[in-house]
């Protein structure tokens, strides 16, 4: 085996990104939460942008290295160390065999992503490597690690082609209000023009109650025109539900695949890396933007993607 | 075709909507769209999502952005009554009903219903039960049509463990358990098939649109049939829906 786990931390989990082509069936898409990051990471250690990382809230893990391999660490700063000694994030980095990973406290954001080089041996199922913990599907046995697991390596590197050029400027900086933007929809008309005012115009607060299903917010009260109830539809990465009580949850990657509950709004997609990395007492406040604009921004990123993956051709 | 809405669920996929409300009509529709959409040649489409009455499709704007999406959505809905869609099918499910194992509330139901066992059974295996949509669990059915008469509330307290392929009844739906779960479904049997199967080339065998047809089998079946899902797998029987049903 290549990595044993000392210590599983928080919640850390086998990602990719997603599950895709399974949610008629009422499989969850899964996936990292912040895509463009874990992208990001993969790049660094050499892989394809779609690779399986491991996905780290909060309190990140103890990793003891029992092959040698290069990684990169990406997303929010949980504070990472090899062998006691600060690692930089956003950075290809050479571990050597018997070295152990250990993430001391989060200092920004919330999740933090692992890229090994050459992907970790997990077996794929229905077309991913992504954990669905509800239904024990994917990842390392269906499950979030433990204690004691072990994880190989599928293709170990010592070291990869440009090391010095791997490293990029982290993107996450914490802020007193962070602005997620939004395309209305798909049930803005269930909403008074009152509520959708309140919406755009208050700041949420991100409650203890968030995980990789949804994102529990607390603030000013969004008024429907006549309850939140709806029979039941699809559900997007991002969408925002609000229910009666009129607080909003927006909705991540473990999300069901259908709901009865209105859909006020979705963040975009560019903006998930924001979204990933709140936390509890975090603020956030919502601006629409048209659709169009939003995809724009999103082949921006995927441009820019495209171009750093240009480190390993 | 006049009612249908295309809905804003961000920038990565749209919600077809049809109607709204939970009609088999409307859901004929949402199927024969999904099954145009399919046969078309518009690029860029990941995945489709049916549900009671609509249909959210998931794109890659890098392929196909918004705007000319919308307009061939648009043309294809148009083009709909000149498409050929084929009859849906019915997959013929086994079930071992009553017993203290596989179906302890069958009795229960009997009673609330006024009829005895034997009736129940009938009445549930008459019905040849619409397959609105799957969401929930893996392979978890939101099946329509059940007779009212066999209608039964829920366990006052949900069992903690339901193993996968119980038959239940709460309210007025019924359907399967396609994976171990708490749950307050009144048991009423067991099918020996596996509804979802990780492994398997197809890993969920029901699908939205397709209609489910219970038929009564013995332990001896039942066992069977077991054992052929551990062996090499076994084949439902079904066939093309008639017209109105049978």
């Amino acid at each position: 085996m290549s990595i044993t786990v000392l210590n599983p931390g928080l919640l850390t989990t086998v990602q990719d990104q997603g599950r895709v082509g399974y949610q008629q069936f009422g499989v969850s898409v899964s996936g990292v939460m912040d895509p463009r990051s874990a992208a990001l990471a993969n790049i660094l250690a050499g892989n394809d942008q779609g690779e399986a990382v491991l996905e780290c809230t909060m309190m990140g893990p103890q990793l003891q290295f029992d092959k040698a391999n290069v990684i990169a660490i990406t997303g929010g700063d949980l504070g990472p160390t090899l062998d006691g000694k600060a690692v930089p994030n956003y950075q290809a980095v050479a571990v050597k065999s018997g070295q152990v990973l250990k993430f001391t406290a989060p200092k920004t954001g919330c999740r933090a992503f692992i890229a090994f080089a050459g992907g970790l041996d997990i077996p794929v199922t229905m077309g991913s490597r992504s954990t669905y913990m509800k239904a024990k599907i994917g990842g390392f046995q269906g499950r979030k690690l433990e204690k004691g697991d072990q994880i190989g390596f599928r293709a170990p590197v010592d070291t990869l082609p440009h090391m010095e050029d791997r490293a990029l400027r982290p993107e996450f900086a914490p802020k007193p209000v962070y602005t997620l933007r939004v395309v209305l929809g798909p049930q803005d008309d269930a909403f008074t023009d009152a509520g959708i005012d309140t919406f755009l115009s208050g700041t949420y607060t991100v409650t203890p109650e968030f995980d990789r299903m949804g994102c529990r917010l607390d603030g000013p009260v969004i008024a429907h025109k006549d309850g939140g109830d709806i029979i039941s539809d699809g559900i997007a990465f991002g969408a925002i539900q609000v229910p009666s009580a009129g607080t909003p949850i927006i909705m991540l990657g473990d999300r069901q695949t259908t709901g009865g509950y209105t859909k006020i709004a979705t963040v975009i997609t560019a903006d998930f890396r924001t979204l990933a990395q709140l936390k509890a007492g975090d603020k956030a406040r919502f601006v629409k933007v048209p659709v169009e604009y939003a995809q724009s921004l999103l082949l921006a990123q995927r441009s820019a993607l495209k171009a750093l993956s240009g480190i390993n051709a | 075709m006049a009612d249908v809405r295309f809905l804003l669920t961000g920038d990565t996929s749209v919600c077809v909507e049809f109607g709204n409300e939970i009609s088999e009509p409307i859901n004929a529709q949402i199927r024969a769209f999904n099954i145009a959409l399919s046969k078309s040649d518009i690029p860029g489409i990941v995945e489709t999502v049916p549900t009671y009455r609509s249909l959210m499709v998931h794109y890659d704007p890098e392929v196909i952005r918004y705007a000319p999406l919308m307009e061939k959505l648009k043309g294809l809905l148009g083009q709909l009554d000149k498409i050929t869609i084929p009859p849906s099918e019915v997959l013929e499910i086994p079930v071992l009903y009553g017993g203290e194992e596989m179906g302890p509330d069958l009795k229960f139901v009997a009673e609330h219903a006024g009829k005895t066992e034997e009736e129940v059974i009938k009445i549930h295996t008459s019905t040849e039960y619409l397959i609105y949509m799957l969401g929930f669990t893996p392979g978890f059915t939101y099946l329509g049509g059940m007779d009212e008469a066999i209608a039964t509330p829920r366990l006052k307290t949900p069992r903690v463990k339901i193993p996968a392929g119980s038959v239940g009844i709460a309210g007025s739906q019924t359907g399967v358990y396609p994976i171990d779960s708490p749950g307050g479904w009144q048991l009423i049997g067991r099918t020996p098939v596996r509804m979802y199967d990780a492994g398997r080339a197809t890993p969920i065998l029901p699908q939205a649109g397709q209609y489910i047809k219970f038929y009564a089998i013995d332990q001896a079946e039942f066992d069977k049939i077991a054992a052929q899902e551990a062996a090499e797998g076994y084949q439902v029987k079904r066939h093309p829906r008639k017209e109105g049903g049978t």
